[in-house]
């Protein structure tokens, strides 16, 4: 899948807040922006883009989006911050996306996510050091009857226990 | 105008089509309480403490529901009580419980309602939110803990003022109001106007102290300690003691100084009177030497950082004159430690504003042209009346007393400085009567009074017209520099721009609350006390004749220049910090 593509761009960059982006990057991200004629209104599709492009949305991405539709940081910043599918931060090559929805949490998901944390060392919301994992936790994944659910990748793991965890990870290793 | 009628809780009413059942409970005389709201500014209906009854399945958040026909508004059923009391209790619940000791004790939105809905005892433990407070600014301390969260500050910044310096980050419990990023309010294009603290329901946003270091210089007697007080604090002062808004409290304010242990009391006016001089002749130079038009004012130190900000470009149109604050301040350590014999480095100078953007001018680098900090700490009148109930000083007790030599006399042109449209209108009282040489008719330009957004007229100086405009609050400020950017269309020659809403009686630093009415009357104080004075002309000041004769030389003479005007830093809207690492 087109994710792991974009993992590795956004593994390799390394931008320090309060950066101006590099000319190469910025004109990417202006050509997302030229597509939406800079609206502002179209603030989310834009992040979706851009996003898509970079892997995640780091700082000085989002000011220069930011910069570009004339409008301020807290405002972008507000928006990422808000929704959980866009990430400030880079997403490793595995993404694993827990479900903590309802049905889940009664049938064990804490204890399962608790393990998952355990196993790679970091917590939810965070990425691996080797960037070969990023932790997200989702609302619902359409299987309650299945629950404890999590994805990763592509790949859908049922009706998970805490004992269990090591085997699922150990394929993606 | 259609109209509806409706009963709140049986009592029937008549309101506008379209109005909200606030709105109509008022108008009935009900009152309903209210937390999040903020009328015209913030009307989200968030908080769900006005909840009433309109006979739907759910209550209604009363800030915001409109009006229908025939509508049986219930504002006092068990339903409304429990979901009320319930939705406070809960904000309590993640709400620090030190009130002796907060700021706003006493003057606490959040504590008025818990207390009028009965809340006794807290119904609801659970996790607490903790938060490091920012205190990086020079003007405002923003304590997160203390936050509800009511989005109020946020609207006030984006949409009166068009700064957008804070914003909600995260979501769901970790929701915090703060700069991008969750920078320090230091690092962002926060231009420390205030108008925040004046919304915030609560202790959570709050000026930057300066009474520990007032309290210590006072009580050092190596130090002569001089103080100045701002045009508008002598008409809300009163406020902070249970007075009426808009009352002048002029000469009490001024015996409650020397009561706190003041060596010297003088007037901000006497440097507004200055300022008209040295801004008046500028504007003359300009228009008749061929200067960059308009010139706009520069006496609000909010309305610096915004135009550093946000509009760089158009940072030489400003006026190069220190505001009244900062001129006093060079004047205190130089002309009257000289007058009076003292070594400037013993004097500690101390002002009282209406203002937490002055706390800000202060400790700008390039205003220390005296050899030293010109202006040494700034108090808000909010901070004044701390000091005074402090000290049990009781203002209506006291005599009027009038401020000391050799800066503390005044006009009426220098105290309506302290109104949207005041330092016009003392500009042009000056010009006027500079330009064509013949004493004015009427000295009271009415077009640059009220509280109109943007107030614009042309002035007939016998055969040389000049069109001038007025702007307070930022937004409307944003209108008139666009008008600018885009080539001046209305032909201005001169601005006024004020950064607060209603100009400084309205400023961040003035009692709590705040709002359009009490503008209105201290406003009307302002030109209450401009009609007492003997002298409503700046250039009629004596004690300015006097100043330039012994010292300066002349308006815009080599001495004002070295200690009367400044420079502008052009600071950019994005990656500020940056920015200012560069330096």
């Amino acid at each position: 899948m087109a994710a792991k593509a974009e993992s590795a761009t956004g593994a390799k960059l390394k931008l320090a807040p309060g950066q101006p982006l590099p000319a190469d990057l910025a004109k990417e991200i202006d050509v997302i922006i030229a597509r939406y004629d800079g609206n502002p209104s179209s603030l989310i599709n834009i992040l979706h883009e851009v996003q898509k492009a970079v892997g995640f949305l780091p700082e000085p991405v989002l000011t220069h989006v930011a910069e570009k539709l004339g409008v301020s940081v807290a405002d972008v910043h507000g928006v990422v911050s808000f929704y959980t599918l866009f990430s400030m931060k880079p997403k490793g090559k595995h993404r694993i996306a827990a479900c903590k929805g309802t049905a889940c949490y009664v049938r064990g998901a804490p204890r399962v996510l608790e393990r998952i944390e355990k196993e790679l060392g970091v917590k939810f919301g965070d990425t691996t050091e080797d960037a070969q994992f990023s932790l997200d936790i989702v609302r619902c994944l359409g299987a309650c009857g299945l629950g404890p659910v999590a994805m990763v990748g592509d790949d859908v793991h049922a009706r998970l226990k805490p004992d269990r965890i090591p085997a699922m990870l150990k394929p993606y290793r | 105008m259609a109209t509806v009628k409706l009963t709140v809780d049986g009592v029937p009413v008549e309101v506008e089509a379209g109005s909200t059942v606030l709105k109509a409970a008022e108008k009935a005389g009900i009152n309903i309480p209210t937390l999040c709201y903020l009328e015209g500014i913030h009307e989200v209906g968030a908080c769900r403490v006005c909840v009433v009854d309109v006979g739907a399945k759910a209550l209604q958040a009363a800030c915001v529901a409109p009006v229908a026909e025939g509508m049986k508004v219930l504002t006092n059923t068990p339903a409304v009580r429990t979901a009320r009391k319930t939705t406070v209790e809960l904000i309590l619940s993640n709400h620090p419980d030190n009130c002796p000791s907060c700021v706003r004790n006493l003057n606490c939105e959040l504590q008025a309602l818990a207390e009028s809905l009965n809340i006794r005892g807290n119904r609801f433990e659970g996790a607490r939110n903790e938060w490091t407070p920012d205190v990086s600014s020079h003007s405002i301390v923003r304590d997160p803990n203390k936050c509800i969260l009511c989005r109020r500050c946020v609207s006030v910044c984006e949409k009166v003022q068009g700064v957008q310096a804070i914003g909600p980050i995260n979501r769901g419990f970790n929701t915090v109001i703060a700069p991008a990023f969750g920078e320090l309010l230091a690092d962002s294009v926060c231009v420390n106007c205030g108008q925040c603290i004046l919304v915030c329901p609560v202790g959570a946003l709050y000026e930057k102290d300066g009474i520990a270091k007032t309290w210590a210089a006072l009580s050092d007697p190596g130090k002569h300690v001089v103080v100045q007080t701002a045009p508008a604090v002598r008409v809300a002062l009163g406020e902070t003691q249970g007075g009426e808004p808009g009352e002048v409290v002029t000469g009490q304010m001024v015996a409650g100084l020397r009561r706190l242990g003041f060596d010297g009391v003088m007037d901000t006016d006497f440097t507004a009177d200055l300022t008209i001089l040295e801004e008046g002749t500028e504007l003359i130079e300009r228009l008749t030497k061929g200067g960059v038009l308009p010139m706009i004012t520069s006496c609000s130190p909010g309305w610096i950082k915004f135009i550093e900000h946000f509009y760089p470009d158009l940072l030489p149109n400003l006026s190069t004159c220190k505001s009244p604050q900062q001129m006093f301040g060079a004047l205190a350590k130089t002309f009257y430690a000289e007058k009076k014999g003292i070594d400037p480095a013993s004097i500690f100078s101390v002002s009282i504003m209406p203002c937490t953007a002055k706390k800000f001018e202060c400790e700008r680098p390039e205003m220390r042209d005296s050899g030293y900090q010109d202006v040494d700490v700034v108090l808000t009148t909010r901070e004044l009346g701390r000091m005074m109930k402090e000290a049990g000083i009781v203002l209506d007790k006291l005599p009027e007393e009038e401020y000391d030599p050799p800066m503390g006399l005044t006009t009426g042109a220098a105290v309506i400085f302290g109104a949207t449209g005041g330092v016009c209108e003392a500009a042009l009282r000056t010009v006027y009567e500079v330009v064509t040489k013949e004493p004015l008719k009427d000295v009271n330009f009415k077009f640059c009074r009220g509280l109109a957004g943007v107030k614009e007229a042309e002035v007939d100086l016998k055969g040389t017209k000049v069109k001038v405009a007025v702007s307070h609050s930022l937004s409307n400020a944003r209108k008139v520099l666009d008008m600018v950017r885009a080539g001046n269309p209305n032909g201005w020659a001169f601005i006024e721009v004020m950064c607060c809403p209603g100009g400084c009686i309205g400023g961040g630093g003035q009692p709590i609350p705040t709002n359009t009415a009490i503008r209105q009357k201290r406003i009307d104080g302002t030109y209450t006390a401009d009609e007492r004075l003997a002298i409503r002309k700046s250039h009629e000041n004596p004690a300015i004749t006097a100043i330039y004769k012994e010292f300066l030389g002349q308006p815009l003479g080599h001495k004002s220049h070295e200690l009367l005007h400044t420079k502008y830093t052009p600071r950019g809207r994005y990656r500020i910090r940056k920015e200012k690492a560069a330096d």
